[in-house]
């Protein structure tokens, strides 16, 4: 029986997500506990610190903060079911696509706050190719980032089947179709397929309407 | 059969300078190729098409980019001597995370330093002092980030400071005052060849970067 395993997280978060699917897919036995981000506490100001968000994983009270490095952190303490290439180069590519979809997110971003016109135009213009991107260079021809099972770079990138939709649904522009991106579309029906991400994924409903505010919010704002 | 190992870098950039540093700390021998960034290389488009950024380092042919993604690549492949990460999963992540904040926010801070004027400016010196001690508080009382030995932490950073004569110049700052630990830091990390060895000239860099503010209309 591993020391308490704690996860510090905010159900929206494809961040915190992708840290309770590494786990899960390892079989790690964690406590969630779920953060308000409107009142910050003590636990999570305590543990990061430095950004003061969240995920951090605690392993026997010991924090680690940032997604990526909690990522590989589940990797190295918990070896089983492997979600990293074992041979070094393709280790280097696998983090390289994963900081490539890191990198990324502001050209999401951009498109989730965009309005009608030139603004969105660009946007989805700009999204489109880094999409194009993952599948011709990333994906190639295989069903998942990892090959024939998910890897660190499927969980990276699974905000793409999920969160994306509701982005797409928002803004009314589908980028992800069968006729444009075939690889990426199915890619996107495998991922939420595997028992771990469809038994772990936040209520669309529920996660539409949430985000349907921040888009919002953040349109006023401008 | 030797190994092939190539570095497609820039002289003056403190990420291709961060390989040059792992490559001499584990003493592999390779063959460096300037990259005129203005003009960029078939070779350097065909081995880093998404990003046609530099470092890139091609091993037996085999193109790997990002400068943080290299150094680990280089301590995994020769990992018989000079270990750049600790063996602790918990001191690893530690390092990853510092390597990651350096790369996060260091250099787009310092960038406002010596491309703004003004309010922008003044805004970002702020910031890039604040994040300096935020490393500083991070490194501690001890020599090195990875505590008793030079490791990736201390890579990821060390070679930022050939830029720091350039950040004071334009910035009107002075770092040893700000941060007089931090300093002390980059001085021991110095008197190790493979550092001393890899970093720029900093007056070099200055006259540089006096060449791009002209290019980009600052000065």
């Amino acid at each position: 029986m591993e020391e308490g395993v704690k996860v510090v997280g905010f159900w929206p978060s494809p961040y915190s997500q992708k840290v309770i699917w590494a786990l899960k897919q390892k079989g790690v036995a964690y406590d969630y506990i779920e953060e308000d981000l409107s009142n910050k506490s003590q636990l999570l100001m305590k543990s990061n610190p430095v950004y003061k968000k969240i995920p951090v994983l605690l392993h026997g009270g010991k924090p680690i903060a940032e997604s990526s490095v909690i990522l590989e952190y589940i990797e190295e303490t918990w070896p089983q079911n492997p979600l990293l290439p074992k041979e070094a180069y393709e280790r280097a590519s696998a983090r390289f696509w994963i900081q490539f979809g890191a990198e990324k997110g502001p050209t999401f971003g951009s498109l989730f706050t965009s309005t009608a016109g030139e603004e969105q135009d660009k946007a989805a213009k700009d999204a489109l190719e880094v999409l194009k991107i993952l599948e011709e260079q990333g994906l190639g021809n295989n069903k998942f980032f990892g090959g024939d099972s998910i890897n660190l770079v499927d969980l990276a990138l699974g905000w793409l089947a999920h969160w994306f939709q509701c982005i797409e649904e928002l803004v009314e522009i589908k980028l992800i179709e069968p006729t444009t991106l075939p690889r990426l579309h199915a890619w996107v029906e495998n991922f939420n397929q595997v028992p771990v991400i469809h038994e772990n994924l936040p209520d669309k409903k529920r996660l539409l309407a949430h985000m349907k505010s921040i888009r919002e919010m953040s349109i006023s704002a401008k | 059969m030797a190994d092939e190992v190539i570095l497609l870098d820039f002289w003056a950039s403190m990420f291709g300078m961060r390989v040059r540093v792992a490559l001499a700390e584990k003493g592999v021998h390779y063959q460096y190729k300037e990259q005129d960034l203005w003009n960029k290389s078939p070779l350097l488009l065909q081995m880093n098409p998404i990003h046609k950024k530099i470092p890139v380092l091609i091993h037996n042919g085999k193109p790997i980019c990002e400068s943080l993604i290299i150094v680990q690549y280089i301590d995994e492949v020769w990992h018989d001597k000079a270990p750049l990460l600790p063996s602790d999963p918990y001191q690893r992540a530690q390092a990853r995370f510092w390597a990651d904040y350096v790369d996060k926010k260091l250099y787009d801070t310092g960038r406002k330093v010596w491309t703004t004027k003004g309010d922008e400016q003044e805004a970002g010196k702020k910031d890039f002092i604040e994040i300096l001690k935020v490393l500083e508080r991070e490194l501690g009382d001890k020599p090195y980030f990875g505590g008793q030995s030079f490791g990736f932490v201390d890579i990821s950073l060390v070679t930022f400071s050939c830029w720091f004569h350039a950040y004071e110049t334009f910035g009107n700052l002075s770092i040893k005052k700000e941060c007089p630990k931090l300093m002390a830091w980059v001085k021991r990390c110095k008197e190790k060849e493979s550092v001393s060895k890899s970093l720029a000239d900093e007056k070099k860099v200055l006259e540089l970067l006096h060449t791009m503010r002209k290019n980009l209309g600052i000065e």
